[in-house]
C-alpha cells in the first residue's frame, strides 16, 4: 500500500498530481479553475440589487392582497440568488460547493415545510 | 498527486526537491495539506459548510416568524408600520453597497492590487458600521416609543393610533387590546432576528479590522487570497439574511390607507 | 485457522518496545497538550473528559435507581429527583453520547483511515475540545448552583415560565457544547471530501469513515437548530416574552418542533459512528470483508437523510394534528429500514467467517442483539396506536437505553478496546476485559428488560414514586444497575493499568486491514512518513495475507 514515490517522478510532474499515482484523481477531482469575476460583473449585480430594492419598496405600497408578501419574497430570493452566484462566486465553483448550497437550501425548506404541515393541518381553516 | 515528503525523515521535508511545488515557497501552506490548492479548496468548502449551519440557525427564527405572522397578522401589520421604512430601505442599500465593496476587495486580492484591496476593505467596513449606526437609531426609537417587549411595553399606539395631522384620521386601523399585546411577539422577533443579524455584523466588522491590518501589511497581495475570499462569503451571507429580513419585517402592510 | 482461539498476534514481548518516537512523546509539557493541533492528542483529551462526565452521569443514574428501589418517595424530594434524571439525561446525551465515538475514536482514526496527516482544520479541532470543556464546566456550574429539573428535553412552558432552577446556565452549557459538535462535524466533512490520499476513492473507504461522514452531516445541519431553540428559551426566560407561552399567545409546540428537529437526528448522530465501529470489528473478527459494502455505506447516508424527517414522532400526544402524526409515523417506519439493512449485512458478514471471540467482538455481538431489540421496539413506538399507550412510560426509557446503552455504549467500548493497542501501543488484559464485557451484558439485560414490562404495565417515566405492584421489577432493575456499574468500572481500571503494564501491541495485533494498522502503534505525530497510495479495496484480507508473507518481522 505505501509505495514510495521515486524522486524522479515527483520532479517530472508539472501539475499538482500525477495521473499515474492518482488514477481516480482524488485530491483535485474537479479541476476547478480560478475564474475571476470582473468588477464590471460585480457592478452589474450591484446595480440590479439596488434597483430591485427600490422595486420591493415601491410594490409594498400597492395593495395586492396575498400577492404582496409573495412578490416581496420572490424578489428577495432573486437577489439572494445573484449574490450567491456572483458575489459569492458559486457559479464558478465545483459541483461539491453547488451541492453544499443546494443541500442547505433543501434542509432549510424541509424545516419550514414539515413543521408547517403540522400547523396547517390543525383545526383546518383557522390557520 | 505528487508526494511532498519524498525523504524518510519528516523534519527535512522542507528541503526536499520539487520542481514547481509551491509547498516550500508559500508561508501560508499548512503542513497537513499536500498542496496549497487542496488547502484553498478545503478552506472554502469549510466556510460554505459553516454558512450552512448559519442557514439552519436562522431557520428556526424564520419559522417562528412565519407561524406568528399568520396567527396574529393584524398585530404584525400594525407593528411593522411603526418601523421606519426610510431607514430600512436605506440600510438595505447600505448593506448591498458594503457587499459590493467586499466583492471588489476579493477581486483586488486576486489580481494583487494591494492599495485597492485595503481601500475596498475600508469602504466595506465604513458601510457596515453605517448600517449598524442606523440600526442603533432604530432600536433607540423603539425604546423611546415603549415598543421593547417586556415590562415597559406600551400598547397604546396600537389601540389608539396617533392621528395624521393632515388627514385627521388615524395613521392605521386600531386593533383590540388582545391583539395589541401580540405585537410584543412581533417586536420580540424583530429584536431577535435583527439583533442576531447585527451580532453577526459586529463580529464581521471586528474581523474586517483585522483583515485591513493584515492587508495593509501586504499579507494578501502575493496570491494568498483565502482569508479575504472566505470572509467575503461570510459577509455576503450576512447580507443575504438582511435581504430577507427587510421585506419580512418592514413591508408587511404598507398600503396607503389614511 | 478455526482451531485457533484468537487472532491476536503480538510481537515477542522479550524484545518488543514501544516505538521511540510517537505522538505521545513527540513533545513534552502540559502546554504541548493544551495547545496541540495533533488530532490524536485532541482525541485523547476528549477521551479523558468524556470518561469524566460519563461517570458523573452514571452516578446520577445510580441515584435514580436507588430512589426507585422503593415505591414510596422516601430517598429525596420530588424536585431533587427531577434534578437527578435531568442531569443524567443532559450529561449522558450531550456530554457523553454525542461526542463519544466521533470526538475520540473518530478524531484519532479518521485522518489515518483516509490517509491524511491531520484533519482539515486542526485549530478548529482544538477549539471544538475547548468548547466541549466550557460546556461541561457550565453544566457543572448549573449542578453546583442547585441543578436544573426540566428534564433533558427542556419542555416549555415549564422550562421558560414555571421553574426557578438554573435553566439559563444549563441551556447556555448545551448551546456551547453544541458548537463543539458542529465544528467536529464540519472538520470531518471537509477532511473526507478533500483530504483522501491518492487512490482512496469513496468506495475504498472503511465503513467507519462512511458512518462518521453521515453523522457529521447530521451534526452540521441539525445542531444549529438546537442552538437557536435554546437561544429562544434563554431570551424568553430572561425577558419574559411569550414565544412559547400560551397565555401570551405563544405555542409550546413550536419549541418542541424546533427542539426535536435536532434531537431526533441527534440520536442518529449518536448511533451512526457506533455502527461504523461495529462494521470494523465484525469484519476483523470474522476475517471477512463486510457483506454488501455498498449497501452498508449507502444505508448510513440514508439513515442520516431520513432521520431528518421523523422528529414529530416524539410529539404524537402533544397536540400535533392527526394528519401530521400520520405522515411522521409513516416516515418513522421507513427510517428503520436502513438500520435493519446494516444488521442483515453484519449477520451475513459473520456467515462462513472465521469467528473469534476477542473482547471487541463480544461487545459487537452484544450490540447486534441489544440494538436490534431496541430498534424493533422503536418501530412499535412509531405506530400511533401503540405510542399513545407506551409514550412517557418506562417502555420509552427501556427503548432508548437499549439502543443507546446496549447499542451505542457497547459499540463505544468495542471501539475503545479494538483501537486501544493502536492509540496507546499497549494491549489490555484479555480475560479481565472479557469478564467486563459479559458483566455489562448481564447487568444491562437485568437493568432494562424489566423496564419494558414496567412500561407496558403503565409505569410512567420521570416519577419517583410508583404503585407497590411495580416494586419487584424495579428492584430487579436496580440490581442490574449495580452489576452494570461494576462492568463499567472495570475497563477504567484495567485500561489505566495497561498503559504501564500492558503487553506491547505492535503495529497490527488483530491482523486487520485498514491504513491505521499499517503504521506503528502509537502512531507518529504526522501519521505517515509518506502519504500512502491506496491500491486495494477495503477489507482486502487477501492483500493483507500477501503483504504479511513478504514482511520481515525479525532480524537475522
Amino acid at each position: 500500500m505505501t509505495r514510495t514515490t521515486p524522486k524522479e517522478d515527483s520532479m517530472a510532474e508539472t501539475v499538482h498530481h500525477t495521473e499515474a499515482q492518482d488514477p481516480t484523481n482524488v485530491t483535485n477531482p474537479e479541476h476547478t479553475s480560478h475564474h475571476i469575476v470582473t468588477p464590471a460583473q460585480y457592478g452589474l449585480v450591484f446595480g440590479t440589487l439596488l434597483i430591485l430594492t427600490g422595486v420591493t419598496a415601491a410594490v409594498a405600497f400597492i395593495p395586492l392582497g396575498w400577492a404582496n408578501p409573495v412578490v416581496a419574497l420572490f424578489i428577495a430570493c432573486f437577489k439572494a440568488c445573484i449574490v450567491v452566484l456572483f458575489f459569492m462566486h458559486a457559479k464558478y465553483q465545483s459541483r461539491l460547493i453547488k451541492m453544499t448550497i443546494g443541500s442547505g437550501i433543501f434542509m432549510f425548506l424541509s424545516l419550514i415545510v414539515m413543521t408547517l404541515s403540522d400547523y396547517i393541518s390543525r383545526s383546518w381553516g383557522l390557520w | 498527486m505528487d508526494n511532498t515528503v519524498a525523504t524518510e525523515h519528516p523534519h527535512t521535508h522542507e528541503t526536499a526537491v520539487h520542481v514547481e511545488h509551491e509547498h516550500i515557497a508559500l508561508p501560508q501552506h499548512r503542513h497537513h495539506f499536500e498542496t496549497v490548492e487542496q488547502q484553498r479548496e478545503a478552506g472554502s468548502f469549510g466556510m460554505w459548510l459553516f454558512l450552512l449551519t448559519e442557514i439552519m440557525f436562522f431557520g428556526g427564527l424564520f419559522f417562528a416568524y412565519l407561524l406568528y405572522r399568520n396567527w396574529y397578522y393584524a398585530a404584525f401589520a400594525s407593528a411593522s408600520e411603526t418601523l421606519s421604512i426610510q431607514i430600512g430601505t436605506a440600510n438595505t442599500a447600505i448593506l448591498i453597497t458594503s457587499g459590493f465593496f467586499m466583492a471588489l476587495a476579493v477581486w483586488a486580492a486576486e489580481v494583487r492590487k494591494k492599495k485597492m484591496l485595503v481601500w475596498t476593505l475600508i469602504l466595506t467596513t465604513v458601510f457596515g458600521v453605517a448600517f449598524l449606526g442606523f440600526k442603533y437609531d432604530e432600536y433607540h426609537a423603539k425604546w423611546v416609543e415603549h415598543h421593547i417587549p417586556g415590562a415597559h411595553f406600551d400598547i397604546k399606539d396600537f389601540v389608539n393610533p396617533p392621528i395624521n395631522p393632515q388627514t385627521h384620521k388615524p395613521i392605521e386601523d386600531p386593533i383590540s387590546p388582545d391583539m395589541a399585546q401580540r405585537t410584543q411577539i412581533f417586536f420580540f422577533l424583530y429584536f431577535a432576528m435583527t439583533g442576531m443579524h447585527a451580532l453577526h455584523m459586529i463580529i464581521g466588522v471586528g474581523l474586517l479590522f483585522w483583515l485591513i491590518r493584515r492587508a495593509a501589511r501586504g499579507d494578501f497581495s502575493a496570491g494568498y487570497v483565502a482569508p479575504i475570499e472566505n470572509f467575503g462569503l461570510y459577509w455576503h451571507f450576512v447580507d443575504i439574511i438582511w435581504l430577507f429580513l427587510y421585506p419580512l419585517l418592514y413591508l408587511i402592510n404598507r398600503h396607503p390607507m389614511h | 485457522m478455526s482451531s485457533t482461539a484468537t487472532i491476536v498476534t503480538l510481537p515477542d514481548q522479550a524484545t518488543a518496545r514501544l516505538p521511540k518516537r510517537n505522538y505521545l512523546n513527540n513533545e513534552d509539557g502540559l502546554l504541548s497538550w493544551l495547545l496541540t493541533g495533533d488530532h490524536k492528542r485532541i482525541a485523547m483529551l476528549y477521551l479523558i473528559s468524556i470518561t469524566f462526565f460519563f461517570f458523573i452521569g452514571g452516578a446520577f443514574a445510580g441515584l435514580i435507581r436507588l430512589e426507585l428501589l422503593t415505591p414510596q418517595p422516601d430517598l429525596v424530594a420530588a424536585d431533587t429527583y427531577n434534578k437527578f434524571f435531568t442531569m443524567h439525561g443532559i450529561i449522558m446525551v450531550f456530554l457523553f453520547l454525542v461526542p463519544s465515538v466521533p470526538a475520540t475514536i473518530g478524531n484519532f482514526l479518521m485522518p489515518i483511515m483516509v490517509g491524511a496527516k491531520d484533519l482539515a482544520f486542526p485549530k478548529i479541532n482544538l477549539l471544538s475540545w475547548y468548547l466541549y470543556v466550557l460546556g461541561g464546566i457550565l453544566l457543572m456550574a448549573a449542578l453546583v448552583l442547585g441543578g436544573v429539573d426540566t428534564g433533558w428535553t427542556f419542555t416549555t412552558p415549564l422550562s421558560t415560565h414555571y421553574l426557578n432552577t438554573h435553566v439559563i446556565t444549563a441551556a447556555l452549557a448545551i448551546f456551547v457544547a453544541g458548537f463543539s459538535s458542529i465544528f467536529t462535524g464540519l472538520n470531518f466533512i471537509v477532511t473526507i471530501h478533500r483530504m483522501r490520499c491518492p487512490g482512496m476513492t469513496w468506495f475504498r473507504l472503511p465503513l467507519f469513515v462512511w458512518s462518521n461522514y453521515a453523522a457529521s452531516l447530521l451534526m452540521v445541519l441539525g445542531t444549529p437548530v438546537l442552538a437557536i431553540t435554546l437561544v429562544l428559551v434563554l431570551l424568553e426566560r430572561v425577558f419574559g416574552i411569550g414565544v412559547f407561552d400560551p397565555t401570551k399567545g405563544g405555542d409550546p409546540l413550536l419549541f418542541q418542533h424546533l427542539f426535536w428537529f435536532y434531537s431526533h437526528p441527534a440520536v442518529y448522530i449518536m448511533i451512526l459512528p457506533g455502527m461504523g465501529v461495529i462494521s470494523e470489528t465484525i469484519s476483523t473478527f470474522s476475517r471477512k470483508r463486510v457483506f454488501g459494502y455498498t449497501a452498508v455505506a449507502f444505508s448510513s447516508v440514508a439513515i442520516a437523510l431520513f432521520g431528518f424527517f421523523v422528529w414529530a414522532h416524539h410529539m404524537f400526544i402533544m397536540g400535533i394534528s392527526n394528519y401530521s402524526a400520520l405522515v411522521f409515523s409513516l416516515l418513522t417506519m421507513l427510517v428503520a429500514v436502513p438500520s435493519a439493512i446494516k444488521i442483515f449485512n453484519w449477520a451475513f458478514t459473520l456467515q462462513k467467517g472465521s469467528i473469534t471471540f476477542e473482547t471487541p467482538m463480544l461487545y459487537s455481538f452484544g450490540f447486534m442483539g441489544l440494538f436490534t431489540i431496541g430498534g424493533v421496539t422503536g418501530v412499535f413506538l412509531g405506530s400511533l396506536g401503540m405510542d399513545i399507550h407506551l409514550t412517557e412510560t418506562y417502555f420509552i426509557v427501556a427503548h432508548f437505553h437499549f439502543v443507546m446503552v446496549g447499542g451505542m455504549l457497547m459499540a463505544f467500548l468495542a471501539g475503545i478496546h479494538f483501537w486501544w493497542p493502536k492509540m496507546t501501543g499497549r494491549m489490555y488484559p484479555e480475560s479481565l476485559s472479557k469478564l467486563a464485557a459479559v458483566t455489562t451484558f448481564i447487568g444491562f439485560i437485568l437493568t432494562f428488560m424489566p423496564q419494558f414490562i414496567l412500561g407496558y404495565l403503565g409505569m410512567p417515566r420521570r416519577y419517583h414514586a410508583y404503585p407497590p405492584e411495580y416494586q419487584v421489577l424495579n428492584v430487579l432493575s436496580t440490581a442490574g444497575a449495580t452489576v452494570l456499574g461494576v462492568g463499567y468500572m472495570l475497563p477504567l481500571l484495567y485500561l489505566g493499568w495497561s498503559l504501564k503494564y500492558g503487553a506491547i501491541a505492535g503495529d497490527n495485533p488483530w491482523q486487520a486491514t485498514g491504513l491505521e494498522w499499517q503504521i506503528q502503534s502509537p502512531p507518529l505525530t504526522e501519521n505517515f512518513i509518506e502519504i500512502p497510495i491506496m491500491d486495494h479495496e477495503a477489507y482486502d484480507y487477501e492483500w493483507l495475507e500477501q503483504k504479511q508473507k513478504n514482511e520481515v518481522t525479525t532480524v537475522g
